[in-house]
């Protein structure tokens, strides 16, 4: 008993003295350190590292060989890229499929948030939305497979629905209409993740105080003005951050839809800046000029994200990053 | 929460409760009807789905697609890989979250600026498609397994979400440990990871489904070796060679129905038989799941 009670003592007197080493103060935590400086060594190597990889932008990077032996040849790739008429495609094609999809991403799961938490029947509720996480646990080769399938001329849902009601005379062949393909991929992406981003919008909508909505009932507020005044105004810290994280993340959109869904017909709406880095870097072996490509992307992701977050600072005292 | 007004439903309300269901149910119809479509089809002799008109029932009832497609050496072996990198690399996930989260909880660590900054920057950046290409063609892992399993080990949102949900357990615990005379790495291994199980199956389900539905590391560092394939892999050349008419690989369907391998093109039933595979063992573990990735989505979201 006494013994214990110097011990722990000790234990808890340990972290306010003054007089321990450096050393002292990493042996005695020195579980702690394994615990995480391996896997910090991990990230230096598989995240740190290839930024290293940047200097190949300025390099006419053959590989094989070494570092101190490549020809270092400044901005002739950069320049190279901003004198391609493709890049300029490719850059809208991004940049429209980006904006498209933040502001159909970003609304529809609020919407779908709210109207889900205005259904009083339980079982109701929990169905649709068990359903609708459905899809983000597929993959986007069976979402693309799927979107496929449903767009086709023989047989195709869509193409049923629109000539059984009269809107169409004949089946429209949606995957190979260049216009349509932005279109699309904006809607695959809702149907995939609709649900799965409504979940924080639900979980915000948990915690706003049950009595607003009892006293907004007896001030004789419309159901309307009872979403407007406090659901959606209880959830506006929540609606801030989700905006701002995904301002930040406009550009880097990913290629994965465009690669899965694009084929040759629509080729000149479907590629993005980075399956523009994989035909060029990879495909072809220019990496120098691929690698010129991403480094543009995350200069313009950084930029976005820093703009984003000064806004979000203005307004809101605090900050995401 | 407002249960209580059941009773008097004003006009408005009634109608807006009519759209509001109605508008629902058709979401719920529009997000379920394709699964089950893809399961109708797949469960429906081939010849005869090439007639159309198959909903969400099979019209010729047979499992004769799924025989054919297990029959087939590639998916076979990319099911098999598939399996092995989603249950590897969700342990290995788990655990490196699991551990880092450990330290980065401990108030009293002294390295935890260092390890948070260096973790926490690598949500803003990357070093993009082909510095990652050459930095794995480096370290010699490209035509290894390895490569699905070592470059996304460690994720730094995975480890804010663990550490966040240790933030709310109790210090006392790990003290009263401590004076037991326990070490950090059996406080952690005995006290800590138990009472994590919740947060632990949301980082557990997110690893998993990434791991099993990744292809494109597959396509970049593992197409030319048929060993190393993954079933999604299989799955996208067979889809990507409908949607790229005859400008796909040539080689996809090899194997994949006997006649139909000839005109180079895999019947429907044969390539939702695939998708049903691939859909299948997320459908059996989510449901049970569910109620962990709702807490810990919300969770990391409203700490981060």
């Amino acid at each position: 008993m006494k013994l214990q009670k110097k011990k722990a003592h000790t234990t808890r007197a340990m972290p306010l003295s003054q007089k321990r080493t450096f050393w002292q103060i990493v042996l005695q935590q020195r579980y702690l350190y394994l615990m995480s400086l391996p896997f910090v060594a991990w990230v230096l190597v598989f995240n740190y590292l290839p930024l290293l990889g940047w200097t190949m932008a300025f390099q006419d990077y053959r590989p094989g060989v070494p570092f101190y032996a490549q020809d270092w040849v400044g901005f002739k790739h950069f320049i190279e890229l901003f004198q391609d008429e493709r890049f300029y495609l490719v850059l809208r094609n991004t940049l429209v499929m980006s904006i498209m999809g933040l502001l159909v991403g970003f609304t529809f799961p609020i919407l779908f948030a709210v109207l889900l938490n205005e259904v009083r029947l339980k079982a109701f509720k929990r169905t649709v939305q068990t359903v609708s996480y459905l899809p983000h646990f597929v993959s986007w080769v069976v979402v693309a497979g799927i979107v496929t399938k449903m767009l086709s001329v023989d047989g195709g849902i869509i193409n049923e629905l629109l000539i059984s009601t009269g809107l169409a005379d004949q089946p429209i062949q949606f995957m190979t209409k260049g216009e349509w393909f932005w279109i699309i991929v904006t809607l695959a992406d809702l149907w995939k993740e609709m649900g799965w981003n409504s979940i924080i919008f639900l979980a915000a909508m948990a915690g706003v105080d049950p009595q607003l909505y009892e006293a907004a009932k007896v001030d004789g507020a419309s159901r309307f003005r009872q979403i407007w005044h406090i659901t959606l105004t209880g959830i506006r810290p929540t609606i801030l951050v989700v905006l701002i994280l995904s301002i930040g993340s406009l550009i880097t959109i990913g290629f994965e839809k465009q690669f899965l869904l694009g084929n040759p017909t629509v080729v000149n709406y479907s590629e993005v800046l980075d399956l523009y880095a994989l035909n060029y870097g990879i495909n072809l072996g220019r990496f120098s000029y691929g690698t010129a490509i991403g480094i543009f992307n995350s200069m313009v992701a950084i930029i976005l994200l820093f703009i984003a977050n000064g806004i979000f600072k203005r307004y809101s005292n605090q900050s995401v990053m | 929460m407002k249960q209580k007004a059941s009773i008097q439903l004003s006009k408005g309300d009634r109608i807006f409760n009519f759209a509001n269901y109605t508008f629902l149910t058709l979401v719920f119809i529009a997000t379920l009807y394709p699964f089950l479509n893809v399961l109708a089809i797949s469960l429906n002799d081939s010849t005869d789905t090439v007639r159309g008109g198959i909903y969400i029932w099979p019209r010729e009832f047979t499992l004769e697609n799924y025989r054919t497609i297990f029959a087939y050496d590639h998916l076979l072996t990319g099911f098999m890989n598939s399996v092995l990198r989603t249950v590897i690399g969700t342990v290995l996930g788990v655990l490196s979250s699991a551990m880092v989260a450990f330290t980065l909880s401990r108030a009293d660590f002294h390295g935890k600026k260092f390890v948070s900054t260096v973790l926490v920057l690598t949500l803003y950046f990357s070093g993009g498609l082909i510095p990652g290409y050459m930095l794995m063609r480096e370290l010699n892992l490209i035509n290894t397994f390895w490569v699905y399993i070592l470059p996304g080990m460690v994720n730094a949102f995975n480890i804010i979400i663990v550490r966040s949900f240790m933030d709310g357990l109790p210090y006392s615990l790990q003290e009263s440990a401590k004076i037991d005379g326990a070490n950090d790495f059996t406080i952690f291994w005995r006290i800590i990871l138990p009472l994590c199980t919740p947060v632990l199956a949301t980082i557990a389900l997110f690893v998993a489904v990434g791991q099993w539905n990744a292809w494109f590391d597959t396509y970049l560092y593992n197409s030319s070796n048929p060993d190393l394939t993954t079933l999604q892999y299989e799955l996208m050349k067979i889809l990507q060679n409908t949607t790229m008419g005859a400008s796909g690989d040539p080689n996809a369907f090899r194997g994949v129905g006997g006649e139909q391998a000839a005109q180079n093109v895999s019947p429907e039933s044969i390539k939702m038989a695939i998708s049903m595979v691939t859909i299948v063992p997320i459908l059996l573990v989510y449901p049970f799941l569910q109620r962990f990735f709702v807490q810990g989505m919300t969770l990391g979201a409203v700490k981060s």
